[in-house]
């Protein structure tokens, strides 16, 4: 465990130093643009505004960075040979490396979005004035849009293992659109017969659901969000994460690091 | 080096290495024929060959970077996948890489953290290691800011950190300038003297000549040789190489099968042996004046030559 942390850490360090985390400086811009402009173009709506435009932000930002740091977490440590240090000659397991690397992108992506959820959480104190109950509907959608963080960077940590950078965001990103409407795909196998309803199930359930972790509209709308469902997400996102991984390292345990 | 003991530092048996190669890889490649070798604690072992010759390979599957498709190893008496084992030795890979947004010392940090050195112990090693290489003055300096040779040094650092019994050192002097190759060499005899075992491969025969107690020969993935560096350079080739000044002796020594290189008024030749007597009579009839005579031995160049021009089939391989 104390390996996986100190990986991890290097991890999250190289990402800070790469100067990953400047999308909070984008972010902050935005938010401080929309806080005065909505306050000033829609009246009665700036809530619902400022959470969508807010939390829509929150979550682009953190899937384009576990895509783009995902597909080298592996890739670029075995095409610059970093890890033959780290793997060669210390007490370091290859899944603790895996593990290690996954926890460190995780670990960046809560801290970029912790810091992006107090500029949104400002943001909101400015346009109403105060927090209500409801804005508990947006820490939960925050929440979910962590574990869309989780299922992603798992799937970019996999791709890493056997595929180039570009094969492997091409992979994320289209199971990310895909997994984003895998809401629809499984109402087009319901209305489906015979083989296709039977393919069009089997995809809708083996692709990520990123649209059952897209809470935004309803937090954005005050609708609460159900413990249940919460719950329910949490469960298949650190399931689906764990087989992910588990991939990761069962492919990374068998390769020869030439 | 130290006599041998019950537990060898390395052992191979029939260590071996195929690669499959090809867009369907149908095609095999043999990195490394069955290579049996035993290293002994508190050897400096030399691993030679030249490019291309396997002895990457070797050291990546005793490192565990590849895995064989043949044979096994131990290292300290353990196999090659175990922590306890890995916690013991160093390794400096050829033309290291480095994390670039770390300092030197953040880099030494991360390395003795994972190799489990704790607290005061660790802050002390680092700054003893990094004075060691030299690199004191930049430690706190971003790697992304460093040459060749000063990379090749925190190479050398992050092998020690850990004050391990073993090391495997990829081509030490590679990348370095003269005043650093002598640096280096200079460390691996310390680390030697200090009980710790050295095993590095190299294409400079001068400094395995200088600094190992035994070599071994790789070529085209096969161990051509292996011997005592003692051994080989005690070996005299029955020759003789006289120096002398005065011209006029070049006939009578030429006359004695005496290939003789003048410079000026000074006369080099090399002659058989037997025939010391006679020349020295010669140059005393000519007045000549005798500056020396040294017997011409085997160097280690001699032998590597010799094992890479021997076919295959008539090597003797011992372990």
């Amino acid at each position: 465990m104390r390996r996986i942390m100190v990986i991890a850490t290097n991890t999250f360090r190289e990402a800070v130093r790469d100067r990953v985390l400047y999308n909070l400086v984008v972010f902050a811009v935005v938010m401080i643009g929309a806080s005065l402009l909505v306050g000033r173009a829609s009246i009665g709506i700036e809530r619902l505004a400022l959470v969508n435009l807010g939390l829509t932000s929150i979550s682009l930002f953190g899937i384009l960075i576990s895509i783009f740091l995902g597909i080298g977490l592996v890739y670029k440590e075995m095409d610059k040979r970093t890890l033959y240090t780290v793997l060669a000659a210390r007490p370091v397991r290859r899944w603790e490396f895996i593990t290690g690397k996954w926890a460190g992108l995780v670990m960046t992506l809560v801290v970029n979005a912790a810091m992006m959820s107090v500029a949104l959480f400002a943001g909101l104190l400015y346009v109403s004035g105060k927090l209500t109950s409801a804005d508990w509907g947006v820490v939960a959608a925050i929440y979910l849009i962590l574990l869309q963080y989780v299922l992603m960077t798992s799937l970019a940590l996999l791709f890493s293992t056997f595929s180039t950078p570009l094969m492997s965001s091409l992979f994320a990103f289209s199971l990310f659109v895909i997994g984003s409407y895998a809401g629809d795909l499984r109402r087009f196998a319901n209305l489906a017969s015979g083989f296709t309803r039977v393919v069009a199930y089997g995809m809708s359930y083996a692709v990520p659901n990123f649209a059952a972790l897209n809470m935004i509209l309803p937090a954005a709308h005050a609708v609460p969000i159900s413990t249940k469902l919460v719950l329910l997400d949490s469960v298949y996102v650190f399931v689906y994460a764990g087989v992910c991984l588990s991939a990761s390292i069962l492919i990374f345990e068998r390769r020869n690091l030439k | 080096m130290t006599p041998s003991s019950a537990i060898a530092a390395i052992e191979t048996f029939a260590l071996e290495k195929t690669y499959r190669v090809g867009f369907w890889h149908s095609k095999k490649k043999l990195a490394l024929k069955p290579l049996t070798i035993r290293v002994e604690e508190g050897e400096v072992f030399g691993f030679l060959g030249p490019n291309g010759a396997g002895k990457t390979t070797t050291l990546r599957l005793l490192m565990g970077l590849v895995y064989p498709t043949g044979g096994r190893a131990r290292i300290l008496g353990r196999e090659l996948d175990d922590p306890e084992m890995k916690r013991q030795i160093g390794f400096l890979p050829e033309q290291p890489y480095f994390y670039d947004h770390l300092t030197a010392r953040e880099l030494l940090d991360y390395y003795a953290r994972l190799s489990g050195v704790v607290g005061r112990e660790r802050k002390k090693r680092i700054e003893e290691v990094l004075a060691r290489v030299g690199l004191s003055d930049s430690a706190g300096t971003q790697l992304r800011k460093f040459s060749k040779g000063m990379l090749q040094r925190v190479g050398i650092a992050q092998a020690m950190v850990h004050d391990p019994k073993l090391l495997f050192l990829d081509e030490p002097m590679s990348g370095l300038d003269p005043i650093g190759r002598r640096e280096v060499r200079d460390l691996i005899e310390e680390l030697n003297v200090a009980g710790k075992t050295i095993f590095f491969s190299t294409h400079i025969l001068s400094d395995a000549e200088s600094l190992c107690d035994r070599v071994a020969v790789l070529n085209r993935g096969e161990l051509r040789g292996m011997s005592a560096v003692a051994d080989i350079v005690r070996e005299i080739g029955g020759s003789v190489e006289l120096m002398w000044s005065g011209a006029s002796a070049i006939p009578a020594i030429s006359a004695l099968g005496g290939q003789c290189h003048a410079t000026a008024d000074v006369v080099r030749a090399v002659l058989p042996e037997r025939q010391l007597d006679s020349a020295i009579d010669a140059l005393r009839k000519t007045n000549a004046h005798l500056i020396q005579v040294v017997p011409v031995r085997a160097t280690l160049e001699d032998y590597f030559l010799a094992k890479l021009a021997e076919r295959p089939e008539g090597v003797e391989v011992r372990a």
